[in-house]
């Protein structure tokens, strides 16, 4: 149940007063209260929990962040695919 | 699906798997938090992949499990009723009260059904103004906000025929309780990552400096996880009692101001008891006096007692780390998720049924 | 509800209540079908029942569901469907339009799939008594193949084929129910399979037994086979053919796609060296574009379904306990 997963804004309009987004999860799309995320616009990626998005996604925290782990355990400038166990880097916050 | 499949890369996993191979020096006891996160954790065997001197425990983290059986009585009293619609989350239908469950109700002829969001709630009530519309709304802090909206719609729309029947919890008061008790043995913590996305950072940062112990908020995807006991593995091997945040691309320190905002307009803190650990002070929400009109436990007349029926069900010791489902006698024996004996052999979120579904007790060697 | 949901709680009804009752020895081989001796002809004879709710759903209704669900089990016994019977259970006031509506549906599929719909009957019940419409089916076929298929032929080494990607069907009667308002392109995958069977008889490959995997889904049908053959079965969880949408729906409800319902696919275990052969001439069939080798049949574990995940560890695939998804057919 705290079960939220990550969809795209494909629209967003309003029902009963409330905000409300088109969110699109692979293929399948619902209809979501934006109202906690003001700031979310048509394109963004939304955290949404029981019909409710609770999050923009930080899309350039997240590339940060994947870029980090992918470079776990490599030289710098190495193919992603080659694994080199003694080098590895500190995950930077 | 993107910030899904990412997180479930295998090639990633093996490497964050490996990394903590090559930090272990000694055993840890790690506790992560969320129920969520302990089914992703057997669904995608982490415990087996990870090197075996980390030990997994899993916490409170599902609301469900937490629920007062009290409530779920309630709920089926007022489900009995003529003029009753009871509207729930899909979990909680399962989870056994004191003489039986809201599925059974139903097969009494109850009108109870099932809904995916507050929102689909409201709309029931709309629909079918000549109902009783309750909605029994649980959850932890990530749910709350969802569930505030709908009373706030209703006083909005002037919808005099939706009622609230709300459990909440806090988590924070329960990690207190736990690593504050003398049995713990939990040396770090991963945070509920749905839930700091609503309620933000800061309760977690003093509970970490407050027990000198590692706290790093986690995801729920096999990579997030791996992440988060990487960085605990690593605050604990460097002997850091320190707080981080792991998923940052849905946690920010401050959480959601707005959900934040619409609680505090709707619920007030309150003394609240957890199925099977018993009263945990200021650990609850509950409808400010505002809201009365909405309110199902004082707009009904309810006489169903508040007292639990004892049962061989372990799952206090369960919920607080301390045994697995597996120690259990009645796991996969007397209680199965067919027919449960307690509320973690029933949620999703549950520990029981996530060992229940992804291995068997009599667990025959995997090869 | 449970013990309709085609898992743990049905096998349990059915080897509790009503195998005893009607014990005879071709009831206890438990297949979708009963293979007949008749004088020289072996015929293969099988009832099923629809209650799925909606009536009408994207891809079908409750009438052309009827038709190809009865047809399925007969053909994943090898059988060449002939004949079906239709009994109609009608709620009072049930609107006449609906029942053309379901009726036409039905001959559509009848014709369409080659059989005839020989005999029948209607009841009406008091408002209140049935779901609007209930439709009990009994269906007969030739069965002209020497194989054995049944569930207890699987063996150790053996590989296991699906004929397309899971849950379409469960996930196309979701997206109708009321309380669960998402959208979807999601049609359901409701089919007659016996040309596909067919065309997979006619390789000549040694298949040990097929399924259509209904209620319960894929993880049912396997953990059935496992059981009756005494055999473990190993999936790999991503060789599982899965679209996009039904991946998107399951996520966000939680849900397992293992155990949802498919009223088009074929589950197919054969012998390790057909398996290539017999793969790629369900591929170039229209209704098994899609198909794919999705584990095998092993010594150890037996009776227990196991998945190697995606990270590599390995999970149990569990019979189906409790029904997440009611009157799906």
């Amino acid at each position: 149940m705290c079960l939220a997963i990550p969809g795209k804004v494909i629209s967003i309009g309003t029902e009963n007063d409330l905000r409300i987004g088109r969110v699109q999860f692979g293929g399948v799309t619902q209809p979501v209260s934006l109202d906690f995320v003001p700031e979310v616009v048509v394109g963004d990626y939304v955290m949404v929990h029981v019909g409710f998005a609770i999050s923009r996604v930080d899309e350039e925290e997240a590339e940060l962040t994947y870029r980090a782990l992918e470079q776990m355990g490599m030289l710098e400038g190495e193919l992603p695919h080659e694994e080199k166990p003694e080098e590895r880097h500190e995950i930077p916050r | 699906m993107k910030y899904l499949d990412e997180y479930r890369n295998g090639r990633l996993a093996q490497r964050l798997l490996r990394e903590i191979e090559r930090k272990v020096t000694r055993s840890w006891v790690l506790m992560e938090i969320c129920g969520g996160q302990t089914h992703t954790i057997m669904r995608y065997g982490l415990d087996e992949l990870l090197p075996s001197s980390i030990e997994l425990v899993h916490g409170p983290g599902c609301p469900v499990c937490v629920t007062p059986a009290s409530i779920l009585d309630r709920a089926i009293e007022l489900a009995l009723r003529d003029d009753v619609t009871l509207v729930s989350y899909g979990d909680m239908l399962r989870v056994p009260g004191t003489k039986m469950d809201l599925l059974s109700a139903k097969a009494r002829g109850a009108d109870v059904r099932m809904v995916y969001s507050p929102l689909d709630a409201l709309r029931i009530a709309r629909l079918h103004p000549d109902r009783k519309v309750v909605f029994l709304a649980v959850g932890f802090e990530t749910t709350a906000p969802a569930n505030a909206m709908a009373v706030y719609q209703a006083h909005r729309e002037g919808l005099d025929n939706f009622f609230l029947l709300a459990s909440h919890v806090l988590v924070p008061p329960a990690i207190h309780a736990l690593a504050a008790s003398p049995g713990n043995r939990v040396q770090g913590f991963i945070a509920p990552g749905h839930v700091c996305t609503v309620v933000g950072c800061a309760d977690y940062e003093d509970l970490a400096r407050e027990f000198r112990v590692p706290i790093v908020v986690g995801g729920f995807e096999p990579v997030d996880l791996l992440q988060a006991i990487f960085t605990l593995v690593t605050m604990l091997e460097e002997g850091r009692a320190e707080f981080a945040n792991d998923y940052s691309r849905s946690v920010s320190y401050q959480g959601n101001p707005e959900a934040q905002r619409i609680l505090i307009e709707i619920f007030e803190v309150a003394d609240q008891s957890w199925r099977g650990l018993g009263e945990i002070p200021q650990s609850g929400l509950r409808l400010r006096e505002k809201f009365a009109a909405w309110d199902a436990d004082k707009v009904f007349d309810l006489n169903v007692p508040q007292a639990e029926a004892p049962c061989v069900c372990i799952s206090a010791e369960i919920l607080k780390g301390l045994k697995k489902p597996t120690d259990c006698s009645a796991f996969g024996v007397a209680c199965t998720p067919e027919s449960p004996l307690g509320a973690p052999m029933v949620s999703s979120e549950g520990a029981c049924s996530a060992y229940h579904q992804y291995r068997r007790h009599n667990l025959v060697a995997i090869q | 509800m449970g013990h309709g949901g085609g898992g743990k709680l049905s096998a349990d009804l059915f080897r509790s209540v009503f195998l005893p009752a009607f014990s005879n020895s071709i009831l206890s081989r438990g297949d979708d079908q009963a293979f007949l001796e008749v004088g020289h002809t072996r015929l293969a004879f099988t009832t099923d029942s629809f209650v799925v709710k909606p009536l009408f759903f994207r891809g079908g209704d409750i009438g052309s569901l009827a038709v190809h669900g009865t047809l399925n089990d007969l053909a994943v016994g090898g059988a060449i469907p002939l004949f079906l019977s239709a009994a109609f259970i009608l709620e009072e006031g049930f609107p006449l339009e609906s029942l053309r509506r379901i009726v036409s549906s039905m001959s559509e599929a009848a014709e369409r799939a080659g059989v005839q719909i020989v005999t029948g009957d209607t009841k009406v019940v008091e408002k209140g008594s049935c779901d609007g419409m209930f439709i009990n089916t009994a269906g007969i076929g030739l069965v002209e193949t020497d194989l054995l298929l049944s569930s207890d032929q699987a063996k150790p080494g053996d590989v296991v084929l699906l004929s397309g990607p899971i849950g379409d069907h469960g996930i196309a009667i979701l997206a109708e129910r009321e309380g669960l308002s998402f959208e979807t392109d999601i049609v359901s995958d409701s089919a007659p399979l016996h040309s596909l069977v067919a065309t997979m008889l006619a390789t000549g490959a040694k298949i040990r037994c097929m399924r259509d995997p209904t209620r319960g889904g894929v993880a049912s049908s396997c953990n059935e086979i496992a059981q009756t053959s005494g055999v473990g079965i190993r999936l790999e969880e991503e060789s599982i053919p899965l679209r996009q949408e039904v991946r998107g729906a399951c996520e966000l409800l939680g849900l397992d796609p293992l155990y949802i319902a498919n009223e088009g696919k074929l589950l197919a275990i054969c012998a390790p060296e057909d398996g290539q052969r017999l793969l790629a001439a369900m591929e170039r069939h229209p209704l098994g574009a899609g198909a794919g080798m999705i584990g095998r049949v092993t010594q150890e574990n037996p009776g227990l379904v196991t998945m190697r995940t995606a990270l590599g560890a390995v999970r149990i695939v569990d019979m189906l306990a409790n029904d997440p998804l009611p009157r799906i057919c």
